[in-house]
């Protein structure tokens, strides 16, 4: 924050101190409620800020030589929050994944039941993890593929601190018994109104800033962050459009109703996969693996196609999460030809990736950055291939309900979107810190393989539970009874589970490997004569050794 | 400062753009790409033919196969109740003993028994149904509201002090907690009932409060228990005698269960069941203690 101006640092602390009265008023309004908790949460959060900023205030004024470089301080905020969620997330998914073999680890808590733990895990990576990534990622993307500074000072940190407080305020809640009953949109009616509010100031921050823009095109990432950004804000809001008990209360009521209900939570639940989960970090590959591997972008009409066929098909590709369910017929056959025409243009992204790598795969062969980059493309082109057949009706017929659900979700969840937000911190880091490289290049290649083993040890123990749990409901004996009771399926699935606590367990060693290793790399000091070829947007660079030369 | 290059290693022009050093190439979509696109784009389209898919206003297109979920559910139960019939039916007719004595028949009960068990009763009594703590051991031959398969198929009908009309009903008074008997009474009584599964219980030592408690069961406890204290199923009085407990059969758990009362709870599953379901579970809980070793 040293570089705030004081006007800047007032208007921070304006925001704080208004955030710490609405903080002290839901304290005092929902003092017999979850709500009451959450106010004091809000109270402490701004306070600690508004000591950060305020202990800052009477130190020398900033020079005006920071604006000729980009803003890279909020950046390095989020990639410890990044690997503080990344942590936290992956330990309660461990422990979750541990207590479906050994129950008795929610020591009989309301807490710690796994209910509970659940949400916090997947809110942990999704969220946390995921979206502190994103944030991070993207402020350094759309500042170098536009050669312009963030548009501000303030509001990159509001945007920052103000998602963690939603993060902080949703998983504190689902441990205290706060929930909506929504897939991925657990959280409350006020944590989702301060979402909205951090998000459109997102928006408008990123919008800004590619207005300041000295490139005459936008870059592929930015499409993509960009279709994050705006889509995940229509998706937040009409899913979360609910009438709160009152506004002394956590509790909400969603307007939606029946099947309505679980086709608009549906749409969202599929779409936050499609622009949270998948656009965003579509950006990240987009800019760190065509950087590591200095070499061009295979096709830029490829990219076209894939953006499009992405932002378009995906919207329509909900229903298939409620196959066979009370939601009419049409519209179930609706989302699964759409799921199924989306094949070709997510697999055109990841081959527009692997394909980016010609003339530099001795480099996924010495260098475990570029290999988890190139692992995630190869692991989001296996889990959208798998996405769009488990969509097609019979086969999810068999499919739904079981694990193997749960392994599809993990190879796109494991295997892209952490592998690829791991390849890009790598990336990262460095760049940010003027740092020659990382730390330790072994530990690098260690965490690649934890995570290598970790995700493919957890994907095929739930392809196995899971068709074996589907095939089991489904054997009848020859007088038409069910053969299996459900008991039954539990039983036969108990080894897989141990199998996947472990895959995590793998994974999540590899995370905590990756946070020693960025720390350690930020710990040392830079080299003094390291030349500083990324931090303004002054003049024309080029990456040496990229430079394209005439063929003949 | 657009200047369109050729890449080295792929021969192709770039576009000219340059971001922060990266660089696109002008490569034109590989046909392969292109015709797969087309395979599932016409997939999709015979999908809309074939199948209800398109929202019209009010309804929608139905599709020239004229499939319909709802109608596709209905035909398969049907068919699936047709396939039972024939056993079912039987089971229905038959006598609990025309249906043991029908190895055949039984072998479905066990199939099917099963697979009832394990979703409707494993809960509370185990998947084996040899019971715990709180819940009775299913594959002994010791009874509580009586053995075989009419009066489990009764008890599973109308439950345990469930909320059924006419529901089995027992209840063991809190005795010592509703000052029924003073503390020395329980406890006496409690080792007198002790002994009379164990009777290392009973030494020389004890014989006064034997005796005790000996008086305090015979006022007292023979009323459901009976004067020989091996119980009644009527009134769902468990044997004393036997080494069997569902609360526990050491001194502090029956001085517990003296003290305290016990009041079990099975729920009634005619609402849930099937009679026909409920005919093949009392069969097969029946044989379960039969095959038992």
């Amino acid at each position: 924050m040293g570089q705030l101006t004081t006007g800047e640092r007032d208007f921070g602390a304006i925001i704080l101190i208004v955030l710490a009265i609405i903080g002290i008023a839901m304290a005092a309004a929902g003092r017999s409620d979850v709500l009451g908790i959450h106010g004091a949460m809000v109270l402490v959060y701004c306070l600690a800020l508004l000591f950060l900023l305020l202990s800052g205030a009477f130190g020398t004024p900033p020079s005006a030589a920071r604006l000729t470089r980009y803003y890279d301080d909020p950046i390095k905020v989020g990639v410890g929050l990044t690997l503080f969620w990344a942590i936290f997330g992956m330990f309660i998914g461990v422990w979750a994944a541990a207590q479906l073999a050994w129950p008795s680890l929610n020591f009989d808590t309301s807490w710690a039941s796994f209910g509970r733990i659940r949400p916090a895990h997947t809110s942990g990576v999704i969220f946390g993890f995921g979206g502190n990534a994103l944030i991070t990622t993207s402020f350094h993307v759309v500042q170098r593929t536009s050669r312009a500074r963030l548009a501000d000072q303030l509001s990159p940190w509001f945007v920052l601190l103000g998602f963690n407080l939603f993060c902080l305020i949703a998983i504190s809640g689902y441990f205290l018994g706060v929930t909506q009953s929504k897939e991925y949109a657990e959280a409350e009616w006020y944590a989702d109104i301060w979402l909205v509010i951090v998000w459109v100031t997102y928006f408008v921050l990123y919008v800004r800033t590619l207005a300041r823009r000295k490139e005459p095109h936008i870059y592929v990432a930015n499409w993509y962050y960009m279709a994050f950004i705006i889509v995940v804000a229509i998706l937040h809001i009409v899913n979360n459009l609910a009438v709160p008990l009152s506004f002394a209360h956590a509790k909400s009521y969603t307007i939606w109703a029946g099947v309505q209900d679980s086709m608009v939570q549906w749409w969202y639940g599929h779409n936050a996969v499609a622009f949270f989960l998948t656009a965003g970090f579509l950006a990240m590959l987009y800019y760190y693996l065509p950087k590591r591997a200095e070499r061009p972008i295979f096709s830029y009409r490829l990219s076209i196609l894939s953006f499009w066929g992405i932002t378009f098909f995906y919207m329509w590709a909900g229903s298939h999460h409620l196959h066979y369910t009370a939601l009419p017929h049409w519209v179930q056959n609706l989302g699964m030809t759409f799921s199924v025409m989306l094949l070709v243009p997510s697999w055109a992204s990841a081959g527009n990736a692997l394909l980016t790598l010609n003339g530099a795969w001795h480099k996924v062969r010495d260098d475990a950055t570029l290999r988890f980059m190139m692992m995630a493309a190869f692991f989001y082109g296996l889990s959208t291939f798998e996405g769009s057949f488990m969509a097609i009706r019979p086969v999810n017929a068999l499919s739904h309900y079981t694990d193997w659900t749960v392994g599809h979700v993990h190879a796109g969840a494991l295997g892209w979107v952490a592998m690829i937000t791991f390849g890009s911190l790598y990336t990262l880091v460095p760049a940010i810190w003027k740092r020659e490289r990382m730390h330790s290049a072994i530990l690098v290649e260690v965490h690649f393989w934890l995570a290598l083993a970790g995700t493919l040890i957890y994907v095929f123990a739930m392809w196995n539970s899971g068709i074996i749990q589907g095939l089991m409901w489904r054997t009848y004996s020859p007088d038409n009874t069910l053969v299996y009771s459900f008991v039954d399926t539990l039983l036969a699935m108990y080894p897989y589970y141990i199998a996947r606590a472990f895959g995590g367990l793998l994974f999540l060693i590899g995370a905590i490997v990756a946070a020693y290793n960025i720390w350690m790399t930020v710990r040392t000091p830079a080299a003094a004569t390291l030349a500083l070829d990324d931090d303004s947007p002054g003049d024309e660079r080029q990456i040496s050794g990229a430079t394209p030369t005439p063929a003949e | 400062m657009e200047v369109k290059e050729v890449d080295p290693v792929s021969g192709r022009k770039t576009t000219g753009h340059i971001w922060n050093g990266i660089r696109e190439l002008d490569t034109p979509i590989p046909r392969g790409v292109l015709l797969f696109l087309i395979v599932t784009h016409i997939f999709a389209v015979l999908w809309w033919v074939l199948m209800p898919t398109w929202p019209l206003g009010k309804t929608y297109t139905k599709g020239v196969l004229g499939a319909d979920q709802k109608a596709t559910v209905e035909a398969s139960i049907t068919e699936g109740i047709g396939e039972r019939a024939p056993w079912v039916s039987r089971i229905e007719s038959l006598s609990y003993d025309e249906v043991r004595a029908d190895e055949p028949l039984m072998e479905t009960v066990r199939v099917n028994g099963h697979q009832l068990f394990g979703d409707n009763c494993a809960a509370c009594h185990g998947r084996d149904g040899k019971g715990r703590e709180n819940y009775p051991d299913l594959t002994d031959d010791d009874w509580i509201w009586g053995g075989g398969p009419e009066a489990i198929a009764q008890t599973l009908t109308v439950g345990i002090n469930s909320r059924h009309a006419e529901s089995r009903v027992g209840q063991m008074p809190a005795f010592g907690r509703d000052e029924m008997l003073d503390a020395g009474q329980v406890v006496d009584v409690a080792s007198y009932v002790a002994s009379l599964s164990d009777p290392a219980v009973s030494t020389a030592d004890n014989v006064d409060q034997m005796d005790r408690g000996r008086e305090v069961f015979q006022t007292t406890c023979i009323a459901c228990h009976g004067e020989d204290a091996k119980g009644n199923p009527e009134l769902g009085a468990p044997n004393l005698t036997d080494n069997r407990w569902i609360y526990g059969g050491s001194l502090q758990r029956i001085i517990a269960t003296i003290h305290g009362g016990r009041q079990g709870h099975m729920p009634t599953w005619d609402e849930r069941l099937a009679p026909a379901e409920i005919k093949v579970l009392a069969l097969y809980v029946d044989d379960l203690g039969k095959r038992a070793p």
